[in-house]
């Protein structure tokens, strides 16, 4: 396949940054795209060029960490993270218009590399369970309905990635809390923390600089790990809550 | 209240009321096609702008009116913050057009707003409109202000135009409500998204149809 690559260069977060095209003529269709780009930097370095950073770590689809907005969309045509994506959802000739995440919360640090410790900053406003040191309890000690045990590890499921916000057109991080504020409400575990977790989380998220929810959408349409919209308004129902009748003035 | 979603919270309800409003504000508009000359309207007319309990509930519906616009303009300023620097490239198959463009549709449904109040609340509120007398009673004449208004081609047009953009509005914001307020099951969502969707063809057609009818009737 002959691919024509738009990419975003930017040498760090000062730079002002801009596209440069590349031509590549002999890409296999069974490549992923993370593989399309290794072939691409080769030829880069060969020569003697910066090649293209970008982030990567499991390619396997599970950690989340291979961020790119590929024509138009966080991960590209299909519903997955980029290196799940494979070059033959591409047709011989095409070009492919590649973009580092927008967000104010996301800043770019090079090329395609954006910083996401936004993210990491909202878990540590209250995304977690205190554990008292104590015996281990047993197992099916506390039972939870495989309904609700489901629900909650469909929630669990959403690695971070970031795509809800690069794929939102306010940059609003709602998918993201709303999962990982799920994940505990529905669990006894998270009932002790659950006012206090999502007034923190929230407040964090508007810390950070993501916009508002208009309920697009488009979030959970871009979503690899398929977190539904319920989750949003699973959100703003325990904020709600939380709000009107925690201890917290 | 300060925070994103409290702000969205406040959209929902005021949008909520504003649809409410629609309700009432079309049942009094439908009088005009009534074939009496404009009695109907016109007595109902003074009961909307006398009745002490409507007058109050009609400051309210001001104050909804300016917390939807207000909190609007607040969101979209600080969502616009949210991403300073833009796609080169945006795909929009993961969402409906007006989801992604309820400012735009509000800014139509806006202007039409200041335009409509100019030419018909301003009017009957402060004048000048021609008196007429039903059983010994005097009534401001306000369906004939209509009546003029309606048989201009310009003001007809705005008024489908600016439905259409209402019709687009409520076609996410109906549904967009009841998920800001947290409200989402599997056995009520169907519901609303047919309600919201009824709602939001036949209320702006409805409205759109009258100015339409009293403009061919007058040709």
């Amino acid at each position: 396949m002959k691919i024509t690559l738009k990419v975003w260069r930017q040498k760090n977060a000062q730079d002002k940054g801009g596209f440069k095209t590349y031509q590549l003529d002999d890409v296999s269709p069974d490549m992923s795209f993370l593989e399309m780009f290794d072939v691409l930097n080769e030829q880069i370095l060969k020569k003697g060029e910066d090649p293209v950073h970008f982030d990567h770590d499991c390619r396997e689809g599970i950690c989340g960490t291979c961020s790119m907005y590929i024509n138009g969309k966080p991960h590209g045509p299909k519903q997955t993270t980029t290196c799940q994506l494979h070059m033959r959802s591409f047709s011989d000739g095409d070009t492919i218009v590649v973009e580092p995440w927008r967000a104010q919360a996301f800043p770019v640090v090079k090329d395609l590399v954006v910083n996401r410790s936004s993210f990491d900053r909202v878990i540590q406003a209250g995304g977690y369970v205190s554990v008292n040191t104590g015996g281990v309890p047993d197992a099916n000690e506390i039972p939870i309905p495989k309904k609700i045990a489901d629900e909650a590890f469909d929630s669990a499921t959403c690695i971070g990635c970031g795509a809800c916000v690069a794929a939102c057109k306010n940059a609003s991080a709602m998918l993201f809390v709303s999962a990982k504020v799920s994940q505990l409400a529905m669990l006894p575990q998270g009932q002790v923390e659950r006012k206090t977790r999502v007034e923190k989380m929230v407040a964090q998220m508007d810390e950070e600089g993501f916009g508002a929810c208009s309920n697009t959408g488009a979030c959970s349409a871009e979503c690899p790990k398929e977190i539904s919209l319920e989750n949003i308004a699973r959100l703003n129902r325990e904020y709600l809550k939380a709000k009107s009748s925690s201890d917290n003035v | 209240m300060s925070s994103t979603l409290g702000k969205k919270l406040l959209m929902a309800l005021t949008g909520l009321f504003l649809v409410i409003f629609l309700v009432v504000h079309l049942s009094g508009n439908l009088q005009l096609l009534l074939n009496d000359e404009g009695r109907a309207f016109n007595v109902y007319a003074k009961f909307m702008t006398t009745n002490p309990l409507i007058k109050t509930t009609s400051f309210i519906l001001y104050a909804t009116f300016i917390i939807h616009i207000v909190w609007a303009i607040m969101l979209t300023v600080n969502n616009k913050k949210s991403r300073p620097v833009g796609y080169a490239k945006v795909s929009g198959s993961n969402s409906t057009w007006s989801s992604r463009n309820m400012g735009i549709l509000g800014t139509i449904i806006f202007i039409f707003l200041v335009i409509h109040l100019k030419n018909f609340w301003y009017v009957m509120h402060w004048g000048p409109v021609e008196m007429v007398k039903y059983d010994g009673v005097e009534y401001k004449d306000l369906y004939a202000t209509v009546d003029v208004a309606f048989s201009q081609l310009w003001y007809v047009v705005l008024y489908v135009v600016a439905m259409l953009g209402l019709m687009f509005h409520l076609f996410h914001g109906f549904a967009s409500a009841f998920q800001t307020l947290g409200l989402n099951h599997v056995k009520y969502n169907p519901v609303i998204k047919f309600v919201g969707a009824a709602f939001a063809i036949i209320v702006p057609a409805m409205f759109a149809a009258i100015p339409v009818i009293i403009y061919f009737k007058n040709l």
